[in-house]
C-alpha cells in the first residue's frame, strides 16, 4: 500500500469515528452502547475504507472459453478433512485454474445426503461428476445409468452389481490406488530403521482402501525380514488373519492418541497411522516419547501437517493429480470408463522424501529401498493384497 | 412445586401458574410447550434472518465489496442482496418447485423431494414428541433409529418372503428393534429411577458400535465385499414408489401420515395416552389416580422408541435400500428440533418434519448450485430451535406481550 493510500485510510477511519461521536452527543445513551458501537464502527472502518475499483467490464467470472462444468461430491468426512475429500477438491481446483473451467461442489453431512447431492449434479448439468469414496458407489453409479450422455468418476472403488461383483460402466470411471506398492517400500524402511525392533499400524475403519496400506506394509516388515535375517515385528495388523487395529472412525484424534501410546509402551518406534485427520493424535502422542516417528499417508504429512520433524517419509496417493488428469482427459473429449489405477509406475502411489532423515537413513537402506522400488515397476516383484484393485 | 428439578426431571411446576403475574420458574419443558404459534412463525423467521447475515458474511464478493463500503456503498447492498436472495430463492428451488429445471420433472421433482427428507424426521419426531407428553427427555432417538434400521434391514434382505408380507414384517422388525431399544432406556427408568437423558445418550453410542461391529461381519452383510455396507434390500420387502422412476418418494411418507394419526388418537383419544399425559404433567398426582407410573413410563419409552424404529425402517428399506454405518445420519437428533419446533403435537410436528425436509432438499440445491456453505441450513435450524426454547426473547424481540392466564393446554 502506498503512503498517499495509507493516509487516505486513516482519514478515512478518524472521520468515520468523528462521525460517530458527534451522532452520539445529543442523546447521551449508556456508556456501553456508545463503546460496542464505536469498537464496532472502528473494526469496520479500518477495513471498510478501500478505493472502489474501476467501474466497467461487467464482471466476466472465469470460466471463459470453455462451458465445461466439473462437480464434485463428498462423502461425510468435508473438504478440511486433511485425507481424501481435500485431495479430490485440490484436484479439482488445479484443474479450474489449468483450464479455466467451472465448478460445483457438494458437501455431504450424512449418507443419505450422497444421492441427493449427486442428483443436484446431474440436475444443473455438470459433465463430469466425481464422487469421493466408497459410499457414494450406488448414488453416482445410478446416476451413471440413469443419464448415459454425462460422465462420471469414483475415488477409492470400483463399481458393482447388487451382488457385489464388479462391473464396469460406459460413462463412469473409477479411481483407484495400489497403494499396497508404496506402503510395502514404507514397511521396509520402517523395519531398516526401527532401533527397538518393533513397529506399528493402524488404521481409521476396516475398508479395503485402508487395509491395503496395512497390508503392503506388513509385507515390507517381512520382506526386510527375510532379507537380513532379522526379527523386527509388527504390531496392529495382521496380514493373514486381516485382523488387527482401528480407531473406530476419521475424526477422533483422541483414539488416535491412546493407540499409539499403547503401541509405544509395547516399544513401537515407528507407527503409520491410516485414519486421516486421526493420525495428527497419533503424532501428538509420538511427539512425547523422544525417538518415535511417525509414516503420514495421502499427502505428504512433511507440508501438510505441523509434525514434519517426527515424520519419517509419506505414504502418497496423488488423488489431486488423479481427479485432475481425468477433468483434463474429460474436457479434451478423451474420457475414457477405464479405471485409473495409480502405481508406482505411473506415480499415483509413491513415497515422499525423508526431508529431515535426509542424513540418518543409511545409504545401504535407501539403495535397497529403491531397488525394491524398480523392482516393483518392473514386474519383478509383485505386492499382492486381498484389497488390492 | 416439584421437588425433582436438580435432577433435570421435567416435572411440572404447580398448576397455580394461571395466577402468578410472571411464571413462577417454569421447568423448561413446560415453557416449550406453552409458548404459542406466533412464537414458532417468528422463530422462522428470525432463523432464516440469522442465515442470511451468514450467507451474506461467507460470500468473498460481498467481502470485497465491504472492503470500499464508504466510497461505494451500493456496491455492498447490491451484492448482498444478490448472494442472499440467490442462495435462498435456489433453497426455494430445491424444496418446493424449480422453474429453472430442464424438464418438468425435474421441475416438480424436488417437492417430493422434501417429503422424502422429511419421512424420517416425522417418524422420529414423533417419537420425541411423544416422549415429551410424557415427561421424559428422549435423547435416544438416535440409537432407536440404528436399531430400527438394523432390524428391518437385516429382514429385508436376509428372508426370502412374498411381496407385501416380507415389507410388513420388515417394518415390524423396525419397529420392534427401536422398541426394545427405546424399552431398555424406560425399564431402567422404571425400576431403578435411572436419568432417562444419560441412559438413552449411552445407547446411542451402543447403538452406534453395534452397526459398525455387525457390518464388519460377513454372515451379517451378506456381501462378497469388505466394504462396511450390507446387501441391498429384496424388492419384497422395500418400500413401494408412489410415483416411477426418477422420483423416490415411496410408501414411508404413507407410513408417516397415518403414524401421525395414530400418535395423535394415542395421546388425545385414548386412555393410555391419557395416563402418558398424565404422567407428563404431574406424575406424583398421577400416582395419586392410581396410575402406575413405571408401567407408564416403560410403555410411553417402547411406543417411542417404535416410532424411532420405524424411522430408521422407512430409511432403509424406502430410501437408502441397504445399511450402512451412518444409516442413522444425525435423525435422532434432527427429530428432537423436530418435535421441539412441533411443540411435541402430532400434527405440529409433521408440519415442522415437512419444513426441515424442506430445508434438507432445498440445502443440496442452494449448495450445488450457489456454493452456499451447507452449514448454514443447521445454523438457521439452530436458532429455531433456540428461540423455540426461549419464547420470552422472541416476545422480547418483536415486543409482544406475555401470554396471560393460559397455562400449556
Amino acid at each position: 500500500m502506498s503512503s498517499a493510500n495509507a493516509a487516505r485510510a486513516r482519514r478515512c477511519v478518524y472521520e468515520v469515528v468523528l462521525g460517530l461521536i458527534e451522532s452520539e452527543k445529543p442523546v447521551k445513551r449508556k456508556h456501553l452502547a456508545s463503546a460496542t458501537a464505536l469498537m464496532a464502527a472502528g473494526a469496520l472502518a479500518l477495513s471498510a475504507c478501500g478505493e472502489a475499483p474501476e467501474e466497467s467490464g461487467g464482471g466476466g467470472e472465469g470460466g471463459e472459453g470453455t462451458d465445461y462444468l466439473g462437480c464434485i461430491v463428498s462423502d461425510a468426512g468435508g473438504w478440511d478433512d486433511k485425507s481424501f475429500n481435500q485431495s479430490a477438491a485440490e484436484g479439482l481446483e488445479m484443474a479450474v485454474e489449468e483450464l479455466g473451467i467451472d465448478e460445483a461442489r457438494a458437501e455431504s453431512q450424512s449418507d443419505s445426503d450422497f444421492s441427493p447431492n449427486v442428483d443436484s449434479m446431474v440436475g444443473q448439468g455438470c459433465n463430469m461428476t466425481m464422487g469421493v469414496g466408497f459410499l457414494l458407489e450406488d448414488s453416482i453409479q445410478q446416476a451413471a445409468e440413469a443419464n448415459p450422455d454425462l460422465h462420471f468418476g469414483l475415488i477409492d472403488s470400483t463399481f458393482s452389481d447388487a451382488d457385489g461383483e464388479s462391473t464396469e460402466l460406459e460413462n463412469g470411471k473409477p479411481i483407484i490406488f495400489n497403494t499396497a506398492e508404496a506402503s510395502f517400500l514404507a514397511g521396509y524402511l520402517a523395519a531398516g530403521m526401527s532401533e527397538t525392533g518393533t513397529v506399528a499400524t493402524f488404521g481409521g475403519i476396516q475398508i479395503p482402501s485402508v487395509t491395503i496400506f496395512m497390508d503392503g506394509f506388513a509385507d515390507g516388515v517381512d520382506e526386510y525380514n527375510a532379507d537380513n535375517d532379522e526379527d523386527v515385528s509388527l504390531l496392529g495388523w495382521d496380514k493373514e488373519s486381516q485382523e488387527g487395529s482401528f480407531s473406530g472412525d476419521f475424526d477422533n484424534q483422541s483414539q488416535g492418541q491412546a493407540l499409539t501410546e499403547q503401541f509405544i509402551s509395547q516399544d513401537a518406534d515407528i507407527i503409520m497411522p491410516v485414519a486421516g485427520p486421526v493420525g495428527l493424535g497419533a503424532a501428538s502422542a509420538a511427539q512425547d516419547e523422544e525417538g518415535t516417528k511417525i509414516i503420514w499417508v495421502d499427502s505428504d504429512g512433511y507440508e501438510s501437517t505441523d509434525y514434519g520433524d517426527i515424520i519419517l517419509t509419506s505414504v502418497m496417493k496423488e488423488i489431486s493429480n488423479a481427479v485432475k488428469d481425468t477433468i483434463a482427459e474429460d474436457v479434451n473429449g478423451n474420457f475414457s470408463a477405464e479405471p485409473y489405477v495409480g502405481t508406482l509406475e505411473n506415480e499415483g502411489v509413491g513415497l515422499a522424501p525423508y526431508h529431515d532423515f535426509e542424513g540418518e537413513v543409511p545409504e545401504e537402506l535407501d539403495s535397497k529401498v529403491q531397488e525394491l522400488r524398480e523392482q516393483i515397476i518392473s514386474g519383478e516383484l509383485t505386492v499382492e493384497s486381498p484389497s488390492s484393485p | 412445586m416439584s421437588e425433582k428439578t436438580a435432577t433435570g426431571q421435567p416435572v411440572p411446576a404447580a398448576p397455580d401458574k394461571a395466577a402468578a403475574p410472571e411464571p413462577p420458574a417454569p421447568t423448561l419443558l413446560r415453557d416449550i410447550l406453552s409458548g404459542s404459534w406466533m412464537v414458532s412463525v417468528l422463530s422462522i423467521f428470525v432463523g432464516l434472518l440469522a442465515g442470511a447475515v451468514l450467507i451474506a458474511a461467507a460470500d468473498t464478493n460481498v467481502q470485497s465489496t465491504l472492503g470500499y463500503f464508504f466510497s461505494r456503498p451500493t456496491d455492498l447492498l447490491v451484492s448482498v442482496w444478490q448472494t442472499v436472495s440467490e442462495a435462498y430463492l435456489a433453497l426455494f428451488r430445491g424444496a418446493v418447485f424449480d422453474w429453472e429445471a430442464q424438464s418438468f420433472v425435474r421441475a416438480v421433482r424436488p417437492f417430493t423431494e422434501s417429503l422424502v427428507a422429511s419421512t424420517p424426521l416425522i417418524l422420529a419426531g414423533l417419537g420425541i414428541a411423544l416422549g415429551f407428553r410424557s415427561g421424559l427427555f428422549n435423547i435416544g432417538g438416535q440409537g432407536q433409529v440404528i436399531l430400527g434400521a438394523i432390524f428391518a434391514g437385516f429382514i429385508g434382505y436376509w428372508l426370502t418372503l412374498p411381496l407385501g408380507l416380507h415389507m410388513l414384517l420388515a417394518i415390524a422388525a423396525g419397529i420392534v428393534g427401536g422398541a426394545i431399544w427405546g424399552g431398555i432406556a424406560g425399564a431402567l427408568k422404571a425400576r431403578t429411577g435411572a436419568n432417562e437423558v444419560i441412559v438413552t445418550i449411552m445407547l446411542n453410542s451402543i447403538a452406534g458400535y453395534l452397526i459398525a461391529y455387525l457390518l464388519k461381519q460377513e454372515w451379517f452383510r451378506q456381501t462378497g465385499s469388505a466394504n462396511p455396507q450390507s446387501r441391498v434390500v429384496d424388492e419384497s420387502a422395500a418400500l413401494f414408489p408412489l410415483l416411477p422412476e426418477p422420483f423416490r418418494l415411496n410408501a414411508g411418507f404413507l407410513v408417516a401420515v397415518v403414524a401421525t394419526v395414530l400418535v395423535w388418537w394415542l395421546l388425545e383419544r385414548s386412555t393410555l395416552g391419557f395416563e402418558f399425559r398424565a404422567v407428563g404433567e404431574n406424575p406424583h398426582a398421577a400416582r395419586t389416580a392410581g396410575i402406575s407410573v413405571g408401567r407408564v413410563t416403560l410403555v410411553a419409552m417402547m411406543v417411542a422408541g417404535a416410532l424411532a424404529g420405524l424411522a430408521g425402517a422407512a430409511q432403509v428399506l424406502g430410501t437408502e435400500q441397504k445399511l450402512t454405518m451412518g444409516i442413522g445420519g444425525s435423525l435422532g437428533f434432527d427429530a428432537i428440533t423436530v418435535a421441539l419446533l412441533g411443540r411435541s403435537r402430532p400434527v405440529g410436528t409433521f408440519l415442522a418434519g415437512l419444513l426441515f425436509g424442506a430445508f434438507k432438499a432445498g440445502g443440496y440445491t442452494m449448495q450445488a448450485q450457489t456454493g452456499t456453505p451447507i452449514d448454514i441450513i443447521l445454523v438457521v435450524q439452530s436458532v429455531i430451535v433456540l428461540l423455540i426454547a426461549a419464547p420470552p426473547l422472541v416476545r422480547a424481540i418483536f415486543r409482544l406481550p406475555a401470554p396471560v392466564g393460559k397455562g400449556a393446554r
